[in-house]
């Protein structure tokens, strides 16, 4: 649906280097990299705000790379969300539909029903300038798609909100996504990118590093860069059911692994824990950790602290286990260990 | 409350300053006596004078705001060749002698030149006319309006332009319900200098119209006529309409509560 083939663009010191992706009709595609990666700049690219130097836009096989701003059909929700100041709720709602002709009662329909659908009816009259964040992001949402846009693009959307908003916020874009909208999301948050992404694309230092679906980028990072930014080595999708006790759910891998896990409720999404919260024996573990597994070491990664330690427990798992811990241990590739770790430690990120 | 000595020094020094404005203005005011104000202030002649000073100078900011209003905008957003050129250029009128402009602005309209020879076939002779007194005005107090709507149209931040084409705006309409409405403060200001600049132009204006008179011109005339005392009351006049339209408009441009 939009493909981008090598944009490049040079500002001062920092270069935008020939990237190339397709985004597919329906599909939430995250844009995930550390601040000064060149994300923002290709959102502006492909809304039109910015001309690249070189290279090729598409959108529904038509060229855009030079079509003026206003006709490209591709909304672009501001990371300060650009609320007009000077205009009231309503009219900041109604100014893409007056410019598509819309007038009097069907206009009023209009903005009515997308204030309900992002829950600023009780807004409308009040002045932008008088809105609180989360506010204006609502009303900078209802903005942009009363334009009806081909595709949405969303620059760093949560980083505004508490946590509570934040929930809020996500499933409402997962909403809007399930209804058929395209979505371009542009985070730094890699949590950000599990939990709505389809597919992601990491960016750094204006270059494209890596495309696919989370579990893709999680589990086989194509380079040491990607591995620390996403900061997660153990990292699985499973599908959550109850089990005796309230709020401890099970966490069942595809390769039957069952982890317990405290969630809210059931459902799907991926489980995630650090590599030091996993206690390593050499024996079965005497402590109240409900998730212990043995298995089989077949990787060791000296490190600074100490080593890097592989299980294969049908799963790999990445252990932090000190020098200390190593002689002690006797620990080799091939040695048989159990490790353990606490349902406390699991995050779960719910992705349904 | 203990001020130092710097303290000190600055309110003196401000203090002198603003006395050598306010002085002579009020020097003016007081020696000049109410019976004398209201003998002037129904004489015909003067009357005339007031409101061709007011309708010439609203229209010529009326008239001029159309083209500066753009110009100030394409100065704010635009980087093009010779930008500082044309910069400079819109400052001139502010260094120049006045009267010097307005030999430059007589040789303009004069019947010799292309426009005046024009107005002469429709029968008008430009030297001398309302037209005149307008274009003098507004060749010296253009600049006023187009810097202070230049400035104001920098403080829009460009986002919010960009976001209104990126709502599908077209580039007209986004400076119309955007650029404009989000600047008009200072192009009010703007305005308003350029009207109160306009409506006290003598230096330019008795160059290219001596008749019909505008207030300046006719107290510069009762003082050489008749000498100090019958142009006070005049001056003292003049001072007290502008300043009241000045602080009418500043009024009506101030943000609502």
């Amino acid at each position: 649906m939009l493909s981008i083939e090598n944009i490049s663009k040079k500002l001062g010191a920092f270069l935008l280097s020939s990237i190339s992706l397709s985004v597919n009709r329906g599909e939430y595609f995250i844009i995930l990299g550390p601040s000064g990666a060149g994300k923002s700049i290709l959102l502006e690219i492909i809304a039109g705000l910015v001309q690249p130097d070189d290279g090729k836009l598409t959108l529904n096989s038509k060229d855009i790379t030079t079509s003026p701003i206003q006709l490209r059909n591709i909304g672009l929700v501001f990371q300060d969300f650009a609320i007009f100041p000077h205009l009231n709720v309503r009219n900041n709602i109604a100014y893409p539909l007056k410019g598509k002709g819309l007038s009097g009662s069907a206009l009023n329909r209009e903005v009515l029903s997308l204030a309900k659908k992002f829950g600023v009816s009780h807004l409308l009259k009040q002045n932008a300038s008088t809105l609180s964040g989360g506010e204006q992001q609502r009303v900078a949402l209802a903005r942009t798609l009363a334009l009806k846009p081909d595709v949405l693009l969303l620059d760093e959307p949560l980083s505004a909100l508490d946590s509570e908003r934040r929930v809020e916020l996500r499933s409402l874009l997962r909403g809007l996504n399930r209804d058929g909208q395209t979505i371009i999301h542009v985070t730094h948050d890699y949590e950000e990118a599990i939990a709505l992404g389809h597919r992601v694309a990491i960016m750094s230092g204006g270059k494209l590093e890596q495309v696919g679906t989370p579990e893709q980028i999680f589990n086989k990072p194509a380079s040491t860069f990607i591995a620390n930014l996403v900061g997660v080595k153990n990292f699985f999708l499973a599908s959550l059911t109850e089990s005796n006790e309230v709020n401890l759910m099970k966490a069942h891998l595809a390769s039957g692994l069952i982890f317990y896990v405290y969630a809210d409720a059931c459902g799907s999404g991926y489980i995630t824990f650090p590599d030091n919260s996993v206690t390593l024996s050499l024996t079965p573990p005497q402590s109240s950790a409900l998730n212990s597994f043995s298995g089989e070491i077949v990787d060791m990664y000296p490190q600074r602290y100490g080593y890097e330690i592989v299980v294969n427990i049908k799963v790999k798992i990445f252990v932090n286990v000190t020098h200390e811990s190593v002689l002690k241990l006797n620990l080799k590739i091939g040695s048989r260990v159990w490790i353990s770790l606490k349902a406390s430690n699991i995050q779960f990120i719910r992705v349904d | 409350m203990r001020h130092s000595a710097f303290t000190l020094i600055l309110i003196v020094l401000s203090g002198l300053l603003l006395l050598f404005i306010v002085a002579p203005l009020l020097g003016m005011m007081i020696s000049t006596s109410s019976e004398q104000l209201l003998q002037t202030a129904v004489e015909k002649e003067v009357l005339n004078s007031f409101w061709v000073t007011i309708w010439i100078a609203f229209t010529a900011t009326f008239v001029f705001s159309i083209p500066a209003i753009p110009l100030a905008y394409l100065l704010a957003r635009k980087n093009f060749k010779f930008k500082k050129i044309i910069t400079g250029l819109i400052d001139l009128p502010v260094v120049i002698p006045h009267s010097a402009a307005g030999i430059a602005l007589l040789g303009f309209i004069s019947r010799d030149s292309v426009i005046g020879k024009v107005a002469g076939y429709m029968g008008f002779n430009l030297v001398g006319s309302p037209f005149a007194i307008a274009i003098a005005m507004a060749f010296v107090s253009i600049p006023f309006l187009i810097n202070a709507a230049r400035s104001g149209f920098e403080l829009v931040p460009e986002r919010l332009e960009k976001a209104a084409l990126n709502l599908g705006a077209s580039p007209t309409r986004m400076f119309l319900t955007i650029s404009l409405p989000l600047a008009w403060r200072s192009i009010v200001s703007g305005l308003v200098m350029m009207f109160a600049r306009g409506m006290s132009e003598f230096g330019a204006v008795i160059i290219v119209a001596y008749h019909p008179m505008v207030a300046p011109v006719l107290i510069f005339d009762r003082f050489n006529s008749y000498g100090l005392k019958y142009a006070q009351p005049v001056a003292v006049l003049f001072i007290g309409v502008s300043l009241s339209i000045f602080i009418l408009f500043r009024l009506l441009s101030s943000p609502k509560k």
